[in-house]
């Protein structure tokens, strides 16, 4: 197995197969979180870049320790810190820190596009690590990982997605890693969150929640922004809250060892009521473990790539 | 030129005297653990494991590592991480790596690193079934199947899994 | 219990298109189908409808009741009256109220209200933005939720169209009907009256036809474009007419709305600057309201509503500039209807379908809008023959500004039954 490209911008980039040894290679990633020593030498002497032009605390600690477990050397940018905001066009930001050779970009930004602009520009291998509304490609590799780690196969899972469709790039990016692997996408939420084109079979939008929810097998909740009252997507947090939360009642319609994930941070009562959460049926913890054993397995395998 | 260094008997022969080497070196087998580096030392380590049991009557611990990411040179060979599979605690125990082929030394030294990641063993020891020569670093196994010298243009290969057992030599590609 | 043997009427009846000489017994509130054995049974209400058309009872969607707020314009209670005595079994209130129907708590309070009453049927419509102000959408969800059939800013277009695309979107989420008060406001300006001759001749700054026009179009495009249901109230212009045509000839998922006074009179009814004729949409030329006329005999209109808008007499006794939009409508939005039957413009089951029927359908109120076993027992009984004349003390509403005090109408309402009650007129 091998995977050839130098850049993972986006879930689509990949195909099946090569999201299954993605997945394996992390498995094995997994096991070096829990040694003694939790620290592989990999990457000694590899400069990564971890360029955060948007705010994030869970995936850049996540990149970050995953950077750690492999030795490599990382410098992390925000936004406030970096010349972008002293009038630098975002390419010869980006040239600036490539002549300082850097062999790989983590990149998280607030514009839909970017990751894919620095891939274009930098001989450096490019991780998006959210980019606009658009793609959150290690997000969705997590948790087929940790869907996989509760269900033998995705094929034909019944999988809901509940929520902010249209501005998220965790659920953009689910929804095509899920449904290249075979799975029944059941999208819910207020209209004006919800895509309005879908090209494919496996995805369906249901009519109310109760339909989303009913002997699904999967449950993705996601976030949902105050930010979005602006902009008359919702009216306020309390008719979400009334209309659109996962609460214990509903959930009784899931199947019975239905699979509750959320890419955080929650809303608690938001989006999902508190006690499903302290109640131990989500496996949140399970995607914040498996995301540093991904992001380990990215850069392994994309840095390596460059060198076959 | 390609062709059989050690056939069947003589591979059966070389692995004997390192088993017996091992036995009579009077291990506490209580406290061994033998560890086969992955892949080539897989085989090899199984055998000897079996071979200890049966002289012995001692079944001690058996675990692999992978030195896949412990490489020095990590990124110039293959990528498919397998496990390191220690589903034990190793601080304190006298380890026991086993391998098929040595030469350079460096799997070696990636496999003492591994190990350490896993905790403090109160002594590694060294076994290969062949020393094809060509040391890069100080390493040096304790217990030796056989020593030759063959030229760096060669790969050494050994096959243990099957009934007829060998040993080769393959140019490199 | 209550029983009701409606005899020998003309009953007419869009759900199954048909007009046929008919008893019809209602039981304990409810239309059942008419069993011999209970003709003749003892403790039964007979009401001879010789020679009376018997509709379902009549609902006018589009009532502005101003109750909160505006209590000595109407009250809840005094716009039922009113509805009553036009012949309404039912009446639909806009949400303009002070404060605003926008929450479950002023939804709740005008349904329990109107509840206590035991008049007609009050079904609220709730407001698409917080406060009417077109700055952040209303909780629809409690709004449906505490019982509003639509959802309008009625009174003030939306005039964000990013707003009004979510709000289609948003409601569509709950299933809720929205109803669009569709006008440029911006092109309406100053403008008290249609800008034409007369307003010219008056000296006032006019309402131009496209200011209502333009707007209906982008309603329309955008519920075309995101395949939302809406309604459009209160259209009064020729070119509205050919909008509604393109519309239904696309298939496109909306339903139009008129009112009496837009094919009944026209803008010269404002001559001596006459502020009981001025509301908005502004009365028409002759050109236009002939159209309207036209565009209701082909079918294109689905409803007709009043447009109730109490306004109290010291309001309306200004200048043309100063006084407020709106006229009183319900008890004589039926009788200048039934002039359209007489002009032969529109059917008895013309009627029925735009007063009743597709009202029903367009809010999905249960079990009303047609004369079926099992819906309720609403029934508006009319003699299209009767004449009588609209005088300002027997007008029920708390406010007078009507344009047709002291007109004669040829076309009455005899009996509004409610839920099996009788209301005698």
């Amino acid at each position: 197995m091998d995977y050839a490209k130098k850049d993972l911008i986006s879930i689509n980039d990949l195909s099946k197969s090569d999201i299954l040894y993605f997945i394996d290679t992390a498995k094995e990633f997994k096991k070096i979180s829990l040694q003694d020593i939790k620290k592989v030498p990999t990457m000694r002497g590899k400069t990564i870049l971890n360029l955060f032009f948007e705010p994030s605390t869970r995936t850049k600690t996540s990149f970050e320790i995953a950077q750690k477990r492999l030795s490599a050397d990382t410098i992390n940018l925000s936004i406030s810190q970096s010349s972008v905001v002293k009038g630098e066009s975002l390419s010869d930001t980006i040239l600036n820190l490539q002549a300082m050779k850097a062999d790989a970009f983590v990149i998280r930004h607030y514009e839909s596009g970017a990751p894919f602009f620095i891939s274009n520009i930098t001989n450096a291998s490019v991780i998006n690590a959210g980019d606009g509304i658009n793609e959150h490609p290690t997000q969705c590799l997590l948790d087929i990982m940790t869907i996989f780690e509760h269900k033998k196969e995705i094929k034909s899972l019944k999988i809901a997605i509940i929520g902010d469709i249209v501005h998220s790039r965790v659920a953009r990016s689910d929804i095509a890693g899920l449904s290249k692997l075979g799975a029944e996408i059941y999208l819910y939420g207020p209209q004006t969150l919800m895509p309005r084109f879908i090209n494919s079979d496996n995805i369906k939008i249901a009519g109310s929640m109760d339909n989303a929810v009913k002997e699904a097998d999967v449950i993705i909740m996601l976030r949902v922004q105050k930010e979005r009252t602006a902009f008359y997507f919702i009216p306020s947090i309390e008719e979400y809250r009334n209309y659109f939360k996962l609460t214990g009642e509903i959930l009784k319609l899931a199947s019975k060892d239905v699979l509750i994930l959320h890419p955080g941070p929650v809303n608690r009562d938001v989006e999902i009521s508190g006690s499903i959460i302290n109640s131990g049926k989500t496996a949140i913890f399970d995607q914040v473990e498996n995301g540093i054993a991904i992001r380990m397995a990215c850069l392994y395998i994309l840095l390596g790539g460059r060198h076959s | 030129m390609n062709g059989i260094i050690f056939k069947n008997d003589e591979v059966n022969g070389i692995i004997d005297g390192l088993a017996a080497k091992i036995i009579k070196f009077k291990f506490n087998l209580g406290n061994l653990i033998i560890v086969g580096i992955k892949e080539g030392g897989v085989a090899a380590s199984n055998i000897i494991h079996e071979k200890v049991k049966h002289t012995t009557g001692f079944d001690c611990l058996l675990g692999y590592v992978d030195i896949t990411l412990y490489r020095d040179d990590s990124f110039e060979v293959k990528k498919t991480v397998k496990s390191t599979e220690l589903p034990f605690n190793i601080n304190g125990k006298d380890i026991l790596l086993v391998d098929d082929v040595i030469c350079s030394g460096r799997t070696v030294r990636a496999a003492i690193e591994d190990l350490i990641c896993f905790g403090r063993p109160k002594s590694i020891k060294l076994a290969v079934l062949i020393d094809r020569g060509g040391r890069e670093i100080p390493i040096c196994p304790d217990f030796t199947g056989k020593k030759i010298k063959i030229p760096n243009k060669y790969d050494v290969r050994v096959e243990l899994e099957g009934k007829n057992k060998f040993i080769e030599k393959l140019l490199k590609v | 219990m209550e029983k009701l043997l409606i005899k020998n009427g003309i009953v007419v009846d869009p759900f199954t298109d048909t007009q046929v000489k008919r008893d019809i017994y209602i039981e304990n509130g409810l239309i059942k189908d008419v069993k011999n054995e209970t003709v003749g049974a003892k403790d039964i209400n007979i009401i001879n409808a010789d020679n009376l058309f018997v509709l379902p009872g009549l609902i006018d969607m589009h009532v502005h009741l101003r109750e909160p707020g505006f209590e000595y314009k109407e009250t809840i209670k005094t716009g039922m009256e009113a509805a009553i005595a036009g012949g309404f079994t039912s009446i639909c209130c806009m949400p303009n109220s002070n404060p605003v129907n926008d929450c479950k708590e002023v939804n709740s309070f005008i349904i329990n209200k109107a509840k206590s009453f035991d008049l007609c049927n009050v079904f609220t419509i709730g407001a698409i933005s917080r406060g009417n102000e077109g700055l952040n959408l209303a909780n629809i969800g409690d709004l449906k939720n505490s019982g509003a059939v639509a959802i309008s800013d009625d009174g003030m277009p939306v005039e964000d169209s990013s707003l009004m695309a979510r709000a289609l979107l948003y409601a569509k989420t709950f299933d809720m009907p929205v109803i669009s008060h569709s006008e440029d406001i911006k092109l309406r300006g100053k403008g008290v009256m249609n800008e034409g001759i007369i307003s010219h001749k008056l000296g006032v700054n006019g309402i131009p036809s496209v200011a209502e026009e333009i707007a209906i179009f982008r309603d329309i495009k955008l519920a075309e474009y995101f395949g939302a249901s809406l309604h459009i109230a209160h259209v009064s212009t020729k070119g509205s007419v050919e909008l509604i045509k393109m519309a239904k000839n696309n298939g496109i998922n909306i339903t139009f709305e008129t009112c009496p006074h837009y094919f009944s009179i026209t803008e010269e009814s404002l001559l001596s600057y006459n502020t009981n004729a001025k509301m908005n949409p502004p009365l028409r030329p002759q050109e236009d309201v002939n159209a309207i006329k036209n565009a209701l005999r082909e079918g294109l209109f689905d409803v007709i509503a009043s447009d109730h808008a109490p306004h109290s007499e010291d309001e309306k006794n200004t200048t043309l500039d100063e006084a407020p939009f709106g006229i009183i409508g319900l008890e004589t939005s039926l009788a200048l209807t039934l002039g359209l039957y007489h002009e032969k413009y529109l059917s008895m089951i013309d009627i029925a379908n735009l007063m009743s029927y597709n009202p029903a359908k367009i809010l999905k109120l249960q079990n009303r809008g047609a004369i079926i076993n099992g819906n309720a027992g609403d029934i508006t009984i009319i003699n299209p023959e009767k004449k009588w004349t609209y005088k300002k003390e027997n007008i029920k509403s708390l406010s007078k500004n009507s344009p047709f005090i002291n007109k004669s109408f040829k076309g009455a309402v005899m009996y509004a039954i409610i839920n099996g009650k009788i209301f005698k007129l």
